[in-house]
């Protein structure tokens, strides 16, 4: 079981948000789980798609009160 | 599969055009393409150490990435090197002509680079100019 870690990514931008998840994606260790909360309705789409195509593991979105927690699993 | 590789070329020294560039620049390099930024003209002066002056902002989204505090095109061109391994070249015919020495440069730029080399670099890729 993997560690599980919040990224804060609220108050930026695409591609802020993304930019951070991919910087502690690189630090984590494979099936932690990582969590990126993100006003940007941008990165609520954007970050599926790039772990889509680079191979991780997409595993939900959720939004509450206008706050976007994207959640994904290292999966290499 | 070939790998996939695009070249973006930066020659303006406005905001919204330097954060299009940076925002292409760093989603692709993270993105599993090999990405080979080359800077020249306005562009160049805001990567030497501690450049003081900001873009002109350009028109009026210049000015909302300013105010609602849009992720800094500087910031996503280094991370675009250091998270997705790509290439910042600058143009030696631009640092002779702005007088900038090589050492004054951000850290994470690569050597100067004349057209010759970028050309050979950017056969078979796509170009994106900005």
């Amino acid at each position: 079981m993997g560690e599980k870690k919040i990224i804060d990514g609220r108050g930026s931008f695409c591609p802020g948000p993304l930019m951070e998840l991919i910087a502690v994606l690189k630090m984590s260790q494979i099936g932690d789980e990582l969590e990126v909360l993100s006003n940007d309705k941008g990165s609520a789409k954007d970050i599926p798609e790039w772990v889509r195509k680079v191979g991780h593991e997409y595993v939900s979105t959720r939004e509450e009160a206008g706050v976007w927690h994207i959640t994904v699993r290292k999966t290499k | 599969m070939a790998v996939e590789r695009i070249c973006v070329v930066v020659v303006s020294g406005t905001r919204e055009r330097l954060q299009m560039a940076a925002m292409v620049a760093s989603v692709a390099a993270v993105s599993g393409i090999e990405v080979t930024i080359f800077l020249s003209m306005n562009a160049v002066p805001y990567f030497v150490k501690g450049a003081s002056v900001a873009p002109s902002n350009e028109g009026d989204f210049g000015n909302l990435l300013v105010t609602k505090k849009a992720p800094d095109f500087k910031t996503l061109f280094r991370q675009a090197v250091e998270l997705g391994d790509a290439k910042i070249l600058p143009c030696s015919m631009a640092l002779d002509i702005a007088g900038i020495e090589t050492d004054t440069l951000e850290s994470y730029l690569g050597e100067p680079t004349g057209l010759t080399s970028f050309l050979d670099a950017a056969r078979g890729a796509q170009i994106w100019t900005f």
